[in-house]
């Protein structure tokens, strides 16, 4: 790749795209970032014109969280990159690798309050992992590789790249390095081997361990590697919002998700643990609680890729700062030898810990008026479509009871917004998700809420042939607002009404934008009306599945108290041996 | 003054105290307003930050005070090396570097106080600058500590006003902060 050629800026951009492996990207043409509009129109790269650049964003974000690659999404400048904010900040929040690019007035232009010109990369400096403003054409492809390097290496995140519109016109001799040597950016692969041995001889110690599995686990492609670690210990498991289907659901050692919504296993097992394996987890407040109060008795092993994790929220005992995969390969033998020494006897630990997931399982009712149950409606999904199926949720009670209520078994199967909870993700994401994995059924789990802000994708997916089934969970309500207006607000709902069984016509405006819309109110038609679902293929699906409004999220860790205190149903603590207290 | 989550469980460190970190960033547009953008986002406040070019033109140096516990010394620095555009951080122990401010203060004078102020001048190494009918302008250069000595001694004469550069600082001895110097 060191031939120079002369072409365009723009020429050289799409060449830096295909150059580092970019096969598909999501994006919205305008003038500042026509110049490259117009070699895209010739390249082997697929464009897929989307109708928001916020679905660009998370088509890119879903895209790569099913597939592991970098997403790639464009657009113009000013309001088209203003309206990527939201999903840069969503991916880098996640740590999902994502580069944009937007194009730029030109660069005699910036800072003169030109048309449509918006600081994008001054906008963008707290919500990215790095952002580029390139205005010398000779920049670009050196940018573009570089921004790719940074977006999938270390901890991943989102990139953005700022091109000024003449930089894309003027001619240039296309230079893509060989390689990449950033003097201000080399991740830390290896966890030192004393911090190996220290983790190793922590384990060996511990009674009462707990593998707290975060979201890390999946981009680092740990899976298999923290299979044979939770075996070699013998340690219960618990995986973070994040990191569901990191460890399959159906384990026996599988606790389930800890945090606000956790079970009351997981939960407990953090709280009462004396050793925390943090892997690829950052102890967020939705996990740990009031932080004062969180898993007191614990030691902490924390590793982590990012060096400024360790000890953020909670102070660490041994640091293993380093790509985890590589990290949990170290460990084994490590811990094997410390365990011919001694291997500590856990099983106490381990009835106590599968005693409490027995005793507190997930549950739910289904409502006596005979009205639909959304946790019954979002089980059956998962039943009826299996753990090879792609789930994204929105945000609120459906991505809970979606995390609670689908098995989850692989990695990559469960996408969500889970560090900046973006209402509106789960079409796009799920839209992009199809496009990287085109064989897997794709559901969106969405909300009436979630699914008004982002519905537009639909139009997007019905006519690049994009077939993803999108189950809106409606209770025609802002369920999870309305939930804690229930709870902590004298069941006063201010604004949390949307009348969405009224106004719109889920199914109606799905047959508008080019997509099968299905209706289903009563629990004996849920399979049938899934199987109906399942069995489209060559369009989008949209099934409204009319719940009831009451239902909530359970257990509960009411924000700011302590773990200590779930609830795992209105009013009602777990009723705990005397000894357990 | 926010540096730890609010509800950390507070270790026996948590005492504030002065650091000076000397930082090597690329000499790129963009670099303090990332910098300045990641104190204000995390809740740090900056004491004083000086920033100008070094030996190399590609890489400016800044030199960044802040008041924070140890742990939250730690986060400073973890979350400065993660932006891309920074190259190295070093924390800059007063007792074996150079650390240096300028003060530039207009004070009061009269026929009477002004041979005083002059003298002070003197007793602390500084310079008159510029002399009008009423007020002389006066330079010095110092630690911290210094400059504070002779702020003390100047305001009973009415200081006008001041202007301080921030505090630069580099190690005594060989170059541990050089540029050829990996990453920290």
């Amino acid at each position: 790749m060191s031939e120079s050629t002369k072409m365009t800026g723009a020429s050289s951009l799409v060449k830096a795209l295909e150059a580092s492996g970019v096969d598909v990207m999501f994006g919205i043409p305008g003038g500042a970032i026509l110049p490259a509009y117009d070699p895209i129109f010739d390249s082997k790269i697929r464009h897929i014109l989307v109708r928001h650049e916020q679905g660009a964003g998370h088509a890119a974000t879903g895209y790569a969280q099913a597939t592991g690659r970098v997403g790639v999404c464009i657009a113009t400048s000013g309001p088209g990159a203003t309206n990527l904010v939201t999903p840069l900040a969503d991916a880098q929040m996640d740590s999902v690798p994502i580069v944009a690019i937007t194009g730029q007035v030109a660069s005699g232009a910036i800072g003169t309050d030109a048309f449509q010109e918006a600081d994008i990369r001054g906008i963008t400096m707290p919500i990215t992992k790095h952002s580029f403003l390139v205005t010398d054409p000779a920049d670009i492809a050196r940018s573009i590789a570089e921004a790719f390097h940074i977006a999938s290496t270390g901890r991943p995140g989102a990139v953005l790249v700022d091109i000024a519109k003449d930089a894309l016109q003027m001619q240039t001799e296309f230079n893509y390095p060989k390689s990449i040597d950033l003097g201000g950016y080399k991740p830390k692969l290896d966890a030192t081997p004393e911090s190996i041995r220290d983790a190793a001889a922590l384990i060996a110690q511990s009674k009462a361990p707990v593998l707290y599995i975060g979201g890390g686990a999946i981009k680092a492609q740990a899976h298999k590697e923290l299979l044979k670690l939770a075996e070699l210990t013998g340690a219960p498991v618990v995986t973070t919002l994040m990191a569901r289907g990191a460890f399959p659901d159906s384990h026996p050692q599988h606790l389930g998700m800890p945090g606000m919504h956790g079970t009351v296993a997981a939960v407990t097992a953090l709280q009462k643990a004396d050793l925390l394996i943090t892997l690829g987890a950052r102890f967020d407040d939705r996990v740990t609680g009031k932080l004062s109060t969180f898993a007191p008795n614990a030691k902490i092993i924390h590793a982590d890729i990012d060096p400024a994790e360790i000890g953020k929220n909670r102070r660490a005992d041994v640091a293993l700062v380093g790509d985890l995969r590589l990290t949990i390969e170290a460990l084994l033998p490590a811990i094997k030898s410390e365990f011919k020494k001694n291997q500590p006897d856990i099983s106490a630990w381990l009835s106590q810990a599968y005693g409490w997931r027995n005793r507190f399982p997930l549950g739910y009712d289904h409502p006596s008026d005979g009205s639909l149950s959304p946790q019954y409606v979002i089980e059956r999904i998962g039943k009826l479509s299996g753990p090879d199926a792609i789930y994204a949720a929105g945000v609120g009670q459906h991505q809970m009871w979606a995390s609670q209520f689908i098995s989850y078994e692989k990695p990559r199967t469960w996408l969500n917004s889970g560090g900046l909870g973006t209402m509106g993700y789960a079409v796009p994401a799920a839209m992009g998700a199809k496009v990287g994995a085109p064989d897997t059924t794709v559901w969106a789990i969405d909300g009436d809420g979630c699914f008004q802000m982002t519905n537009q994708e639909l139009v997007t997916c019905a006519l690049n042939n994009i077939p993803i089934k999108v189950a809106v969970i409606n209770n025609e309500s802002l369920g999870m607002v309305r939930q804690w207006q229930t709870l902590f607000y004298n069941e006063r709902y201010s604004n949390t009404q949307l009348h969405s069984k009224r106004i719109p016509d889920f199914a109606k405006l799905a047959e508008a934008m080019g997509c099968v819309g299905l209706t289903c109110d009563s629990r004996d038609d849920v399979d049938k009306t899934i199987a109906q679902a399942m069995e489209i293929n060559d369009r989008p699906v949209v099934v409204d599945f009319s719940v009831h409004k009451d239902a909530m999220v359970w257990p509960m860790v009411a924000a700011g108290t302590s773990n200590d205190d779930i609830v795992n149903a209105r009013s009602l603590a777990p009723i705990w041996d005397s000894q357990e207290l | 003054m926010t540096q730890s989550h609010p509800d950390a469980p507070s270790s026996s460190t948590s005492i504030l105290k002065t650091r000076t970190l000397s930082v090597l960033v690329e000499n790129s547009p963009g670099v303090l307003a990332r910098i300045s953008s990641l104190f204000s986002r995390r809740g740090y406040n900056i004491d004083s930050l000086a920033v100008g070019p070094t030996e190399n033109p590609n890489f400016s140096r800044m030199t960044i005070v802040i008041n924070v516990e140890d742990h939250a010394l730690e986060q400073v620095i973890a979350q400065l090396d993660k932006l891309i555009n920074v190259i190295s951080i070093t924390e800059l122990d007063p007792v074996v570097s150079v650390q240096r401010e300028l003060l530039l203060v207009k004070v009061s004078t009269d026929e009477k106080t002004r041979s005083q102020v002059l003298e002070t001048v003197q007793l602390f190494r500084a310079k008159v600058v510029d002399v009008a009918q009423d007020a002389v302008t006066i330079e010095a250069t110092g630690n911290t500590e210094k400059i504070s000595a002779l702020l003390r001694v100047l305001e009973p004469f009415g200081i006008l006003e001041l202007i301080q550069s921030g505090l630069v600082a580099m190690s005594r001895g060989l170059k541990p902060g050089s540029i050829s110097e990996d990453k920290k």
